[in-house]
């Protein structure tokens, strides 16, 4: 028997070429990575650009003390220059809080309601409502704030001003509402039907259900629904500017008009030179800020992912 | 026989109560907005005309049109896709198509993350220092359209890291059998599949990107321009700073003008979110697969 | 007889390990031009891994490292820089049926458009030939423009067996291409690889034996990540066997 064993016809150099796709293909492999990579770039380059500018405050006329424990943000000054950021956190804190304090029960009421009980058409238009609502650009709820809660605020409380802690809070609660609703959806949204089956096969109620198996089990990504409002809170820049009046303090009612950090730096910028003290203050604002937010949506991404901080 | 229990009465009990309290949770909830958005309508609608879309400011921006201003949100949004969209689809592909499951794609994919939710005046700052100083590009619009464009890059991405996720692997491995390179696969059988996903996706960004004030407002968006942009070094003006000034800051503004502000701005981007739903929701009947 | 040809692929002590779990190992044969060589076994024999192994799919999977070597026309796969111009050569259809979301045309279309062809009569051509060898013309050939991911799952089988045929490979591997075609289109199918073998080389898995017994010049029994045996198929069935696990498979008595 012929037992010659060659190789078959058509030896390597047939099909082992690099050609003119196997190039493209390698090119854009390079482009697509440049682009995945786009987003890390700009994270550190936001960040470096604003140390970069706020650097100068931070060596040089800063005291740490001073600017994180003082109340006195007296950058114009004709005495004496301070740069005191305790009411301007304050004001931020106080608004987000009470911003948080009417968003997270309604939102989360409404997601509960939208994914347990409402079906067809109505859970379709409630959906798209919320939808619409996230999508209200911040500067018309800073209008809004001013032309209608302004005169709202004067007449049913009888105050002064309109413009205080109480308008923010319930403009700024208004805005975070439907992205935390959102998100609380998805969060109840995943939790398993087979969790609800079993629950209901043994004689539980809807609310009971709701209230004994689907919360609990989606509390991960309702905490974080929370914590990404917060965030949101922290971040808000025009609303905040035009609903909560001028006045640097520290509030003592929901009637006190109060000034956030975000504000601040919105109102203040465009009147400093570039390069002096009170620029670079702002900036360093600027830092601080994104450190905040920075931290809450970390924590946020990691509890919603599961896996608990500490 | 199978008589409602006093237990059982009662959890129904409670449930209907939960549903009612829910429901009017939900209904207090939007109610507010629709009271507001009637307001808008109400105060908005006598100033709106053809003029006041299409005519040029006059009187210390008290009486005429905000020609300009709807113009200049219009290039800005233009110039800012310009930039982000390609960028933001390459992303894309990278994460759906080749990015491997390791720590650098949870950083990729955590960067996004806090780039959505960094502050809107950080972005400002960033702008600022990084455009209009370092790069020299002066107030421009071309530094504050880039700006927007890194603001709602995260928009983009996960638009159509999800539109290009939803098509089946089983469509890529069998082009990959037959010795289709990568890019192949993607450019005859991935993204035709998800381009109108990708373009819900932009249509949320042109949305986002018009409504925005702080970014642009120190970048090169101005309230006052005696002529109309010519080129992506001039500055602009915008509808949403154009509302905050007027709203804020011009005395002996006629009250109806701020609210028609409001209302063409709020028109134009819930107009545009109504489309980018739409969108979604004929897709979802067109199925291929 | 059957013919002592060239080798079209050599396998030589090949393993495939996914992490710490062995799928294949210590396998070696020669797979000749022009035969159609036929695998048997039981489910998670390696089977299906052994043809993932040859085309290079496993760069896809980072958990399988593949050990050993194959070679395609004297070329170690491994080494191959253009991937893809090896996977052209080689035509596979899975058990799975895939109409890509392409029309029925486009589908067959698609590599001989790869490989740089443009010419629409050409294609015409390479199109009603795939798709008769596949025994789908009669069925399709009135709406070509439909699409090919909503045909009915055996058409779409077809459908994939067609667009294998396009490429007008030198190796063919049909993986339980049966499961999802009724018996006679099977039949209609198994006519056209008997033809065929004059054209390329076939690699036939099947779990159905007599298939294997229908078409295989040579068969081989692999068995829980073993080749047990590799010989003509008639012998298998009634002549010698290394293993007597594999007379026991073959005869039914497990499997």
């Amino acid at each position: 028997m012929n037992n010659k064993q060659t190789p078959a016809a058509g030896a390597a150099s047939d099909f082992d070429r690099l050609n003119r796709d196997w190039y493209i293909d390698k090119a854009v492999q390079t482009l697509v990575f440049l682009g995945g990579i786009s987003a890390i770039i700009f994270i550190i380059g936001i960040f470096v650009f604003i140390s970069k500018e706020g650097l100068g405050f931070l060596v040089g006329d800063f005291s740490f003390k001073e600017f994180f424990f003082s109340q006195n943000w007296r950058p114009t000054s004709e005495n004496k220059v301070t740069y005191g950021i305790l009411a301007l956190i304050a004001g931020t804190a106080s608004v987000t809080g009470l911003a948080m304090l009417i968003a997270i029960p309604f939102s989360l009421g409404t997601a509960i309601f939208i994914a347990e009980f409402a079906t067809g058409k109505t859970r379709e238009f409630l959906k798209i409502t919320v939808e619409l609502l996230a999508a209200i650009p911040s500067v018309v709820w800073g209008f809004i704030g001013l032309a209608m809660m302004n005169p709202l605020i004067i007449d049913i409380f009888d105050v002064p001003v309109g413009l205080n802690v109480l308008n923010a809070g319930i403009i700024l609660g208004l805005m975070a509402a439907p992205i935390m609703t959102s998100i609380a959806e998805d969060a109840l949204k995943a939790v398993p039907d087979r969790y609800r089956e079993a629950a209901e096969a043994m004689g539980a109620t809807r609310w009971q259900v709701i209230y004994k198996v689907v919360l609990p089990a989606a509390k991960n990504g309702l905490l974080g629904a929370v914590l990404l409002g917060v965030g949101r809170g922290f971040g808000e820049t025009m609303a905040v500017l035009m609903a909560t009046g001028h006045a640097i303090n520290i509030p003592t009612s929901v009637f006190d008009s109060v000034r956030a950090l975000t504000a601040t730096i919105a109102a203040e910028l465009g009147e400093t030179a570039v390069g002096s003290p009170h620029y670079k203050a702002l900036f360093t604002i600027g830092i601080s800020l994104f450190v905040i937010t920075f931290v809450i949506n970390l924590v946020a991404d990691l509890v919603v992912r599961g896996v608990k901080k500490g | 026989m199978f008589e409602a229990t006093q237990i059982n009465r009662k959890n129904l009990g409670r449930e209907k109560i939960s549903r009612f309290v829910l429901g009017g949770m939900t209904a207090i909830l939007i109610l507010p907005v629709i009271l507001i958005m009637s307001t808008l309508i109400y105060k908005g609608a006598p100033v709106i005309s053809f003029d006041f879309l299409f005519t040029n400011p006059t009187n210390g921006m008290t009486q005429g049109g905000i020609f300009p201003a709807l113009l200049g949100t219009i290039l800005l949004v233009i110039v800012a896709l310009l930039a982000s969209v390609p960028l933001g689809v390459a992303a894309a592909i990278y994460l759906s198509e080749y990015a491997p499951d390791n720590w650098f794609t949870r950083a990729i994919n955590l960067a996004i993350i806090n780039l959505a939710g960094v502050p809107s005046i950080v972005h400002a700052l960033f702008g600022l220092g990084a455009f209009v100083i370092f790069f020299r590009f002066g107030t421009s619009i071309l530094a504050a359209s880039l700006t927007l464009a890194i603001m709602t890059l995260p928009v983009v991405i996960v638009a159509t890291r999800e539109s290009l996720q939803a098509v089946p692997m089983a469509f890529r491995e069998a082009c990959w059998n037959m010795g289709a390179t990568r890019w192949q696969t993607i450019r005859r059988i991935v993204l035709p599949n998800a381009v109108t996903g990708i373009l819900t996706g932009v249509i949320l960004e042109v949305s986002r990107t018009a409504g925005e004030t702080a970014p642009i407002m120190f970048t090169g968006a101005v309230f006052f321009l005696p002529f109309l942009p010519q080129g992506v070094f001039d500055q602009t003006m915008a509808l949403s700073l154009h509302l905050f000034v007027v709203s804020t800051q011009v005395p002996e503004m006629p009250e109806a003008v701020p609210y028609g502000v409001a209302l063409v701005l709020i028109s134009l981007v819930l107009l545009m979110n109504s489309v980018s739903i739409a969108l979604r929701m004929y897709l979802r009947g067109k199925k291929k697969w | 007889m059957v013919n002592q040809g060239n080798i079209k692929l050599g396998v030589d002590k090949l393993s495939i390990h996914y992490g710490s779990e062995v799928a294949l190992e210590g396998v070696s044969f020669d797979i000749r031009e022009h035969e159609i060589f036929g695998i048997i076994g039981p489910a998670n024999a390696g089977k299906t891994s052994f043809l993932k192994a040859i085309n290079r799919m496993d760069v896809f999977n980072p958990d399988m490292k593949v050990g050993g070597s194959i070679t395609f026309n004297g070329v170690d796969v491994s080494k191959v820089r253009n991937v893809y111009g090896l996977r052209r050569r080689i035509g596979v259809v899975f058990p799975l049926p895939v109409g890509l979301p392409l029309s029925v045309y486009d589908n067959v279309a698609l590599a001989p458009r790869l490989a740089g062809q443009k010419d629409k009569a050409e294609l015409n051509v390479i199109v009603e030939r795939c798709l008769t060898r596949a025994a789908l013309w009669d069925e399709v050939k009135d709406r070509l423009d439909s699409l090919g991911s909503m045909l009915s799952g055996g058409q779409q089988q077809r459908l994939t067996i067609a667009r294998a045929l396009s490429q007008e490979p030198e190796l063919l591997m049909l993986d339980e291409f049966s499961i999802a075609v009724d018996p006679v289109t099977t039949m209609r199918i198994e006519d056209v690889l008997k033809e065929l073998k004059n054209e390329m080389t076939i690699i036939l898995v099947t779990n159905l034996v007599q298939q294997a017994r229908r078409l295989a010049d040579r068969t081989a029994f692999f068995l829980e990540g073993k080749c047990l045996d590799v010989a003509d198929t008639e012998d298998l069935f009634t002549g010698e066997v290394s293993d007597q696990r594999t007379r026991d498979y073959v005869e039914g008595r497990f499997g």
